[in-house]
């Protein structure tokens, strides 16, 4: 625990995303970096936890994610806590949950979707039933999982 | 009369309430009865085909001229702007400049959507790639509402590609709303696809999977055809299948006096010609409907009241 503490205040000013089911950090640093490719970005992997065995922690140094960030990033580690640093504190730490809609983030895995040739902002919208998580793209109305989406995001 | 299509892009299905779908149908089988209204007098209309579609194309050209309207437009791009490199978006501000509506045609999904979000005039989709074609889905629910009386409660059978065919598709989104029944008759290889299931499981629809043509028969009010492309099977898979996915006369001899045979055409072989001299044959009749539907929707589109 004292280890993790400290990867967790370790840093002055940013954001911490902590409890990210293992494996999935690779693919939310894919994401910050399309955010931003200037932050300085720590990742630990496979880290010892309490809850999940083991899980992955990203540190992101003079960031703070907005609230639409923090629910884009449910879509890929919907158990992650965000923590916000501020002076070295913890000043906000919560669990992210999915947004509505998701704009700009994610390519249309449809090839034949006309955002693959027009430039528009892409434009999802999340639905939860019972066989879990659903992205319909707003222009091609296709239903996608968030695994074909992980994969072609990028 | 407070028309909520008034100015309305018409590009899905899925966004039409129960009341709109009725207002369409009533306002078609009014035309129906009684032709010849200038609805669309001092009206232009773009036609915009971006891959070619002789039927719909016709047949919106026709509608819109029926009613005193007068179009403008293309049949194919294969001169036109996107050869240039001009976006889609681009192309629908500058249209949308000149007319009252678009109507539009594209080979690739979304672009009605997308094209609705740039221009400043309705768009009327008529077939954007394997996505939607309100239209069509609008002359199949008159159709069924002219031959039963009603929409609501029927038992309807959708056969055959029930995978990649969006009529069959979208009609049932369509039906959603009226508590109908359905049974599925498909290949295993061309089952309906699971996002449209959760969508009825959603709207609490009931429906059953059929393996032949035969089981549904005898409780059917609605059966919709659409055919089974040999390109998609191995020969010898196709030729033990196909005889259960294509109606003959004789099947009939169970069937409902009300039973009425659907089918968006056009047909290759999966409705014996022997079935077209049935009182249960209505694929022509339900063909000619399009022009009525396409007429109430533009009317519709285009004024206040109708
Ligand atoms: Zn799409």
């Amino acid at each position: 625990m004292p280890s993790n503490k400290l990867m967790v205040e370790a840093i002055e000013k940013g954001t911490v995303i902590d409890h990210i089911h293992a494996g999935a950090g690779i693919k939310i640093l894919r994401w910050l970096q399309l955010l931003n490719d200037h932050d300085r970005i720590t990742v630990g992997l496979n880290l010892p936890s309490k809850h999940h065995g083991y899980k992955d922690l990203i540190k992101v140094e003079n960031r703070i994610l907005t609230d639409q960030e923090a629910s884009e990033l449910a879509i890929f580690a919907p158990e992650a806590t965000v923590n916000r640093i501020e002076d070295y504190k913890v000043k906000d730490k919560f669990a992210v949950s999915l947004p509505k809609r998701v704009t700009g983030v994610f390519l249309c895995p449809n090839s034949n979707c006309i955002t693959r040739t027009e430039k528009v902002a892409t434009l999802f919208k999340l639905e939860n039933n019972k066989k879990g998580l659903r992205m319909k793209c707003h222009y091609c109305e296709k239903h996608f999982n968030r695994e074909v989406m992980s994969k072609v995001a990028f | 009369m407070n028309n909520p299509l008034y100015k309305r892009n018409i590009i899905s299905i899925p966004d039409f309430s129960r009341d709109e779908l009725q207002l369409v149908i009533d306002t078609a089988e009014r035309i129906k009865a009684a032709p010849g209204r200038q609805l669309l007098k001092d009206k232009i209309v773009a036609s915009c085909f971006f891959e070619p579609s002789t039927r719909t194309r016709l047949s919106f050209e026709t509608a819109i001229q029926a009613l005193g309207g007068r179009v403008i437009g293309f049949s194919d791009d294969g001169n036109t702007s996107a050869k240039k490199g001009e976006t889609l978006a681009d192309a629908m501000k500058i249209i949308g400049n000149y007319v009252d509506a678009v109507v539009m045609r594209h080979p690739q999904e979304g672009s009605a959507r997308l094209a609705s979000e740039f221009s400043s005039v309705p768009i009327v989709n008529g077939g954007d790639g394997a996505n939607q074609h309100p239209t069509q889905t609008l002359l199949d629910l008159l159709s069924i509402h002219e031959t039963q009386g009603t929409l609501d409660g029927l038992r309807v059978a959708l056969v055959g590609d029930l995978k990649y065919g969006r009529t069959v598709h979208s009609l049932a989104q369509a039906l959603t709303h009226f508590n109908c029944q359905f049974d599925f008759v498909s290949p295993d290889a061309l089952a309906m696809p699971e996002y449209i299931l959760e969508e009825l499981d959603d709207a609490g629809m009931q429906y059953q999977h059929a393996a032949t043509l035969e089981e549904v028969i005898p409780h059917a009010d609605i059966i919709y055809m659409t055919r089974v492309q040999r390109e998609r099977f191995e020969e010898s898979e196709y030729q033990h299948i196909r005889g259960n996915f294509i109606l003959k006369a004789d099947m009939l001899k169970t069937a409902k006096p009300n039973l009425r045979v659907l089918h968006p055409l056009p047909r290759v072989d999966e409705i014996d010609v022997d079935v077209d001299s049935t009182p249960y044959a209505y694929y022509f009749e339900q063909a000619k409907n399009g022009l009525y539907a396409r007429q109430a929707l533009l009317a519709l589109v285009l004024n206040q009241s109708v």
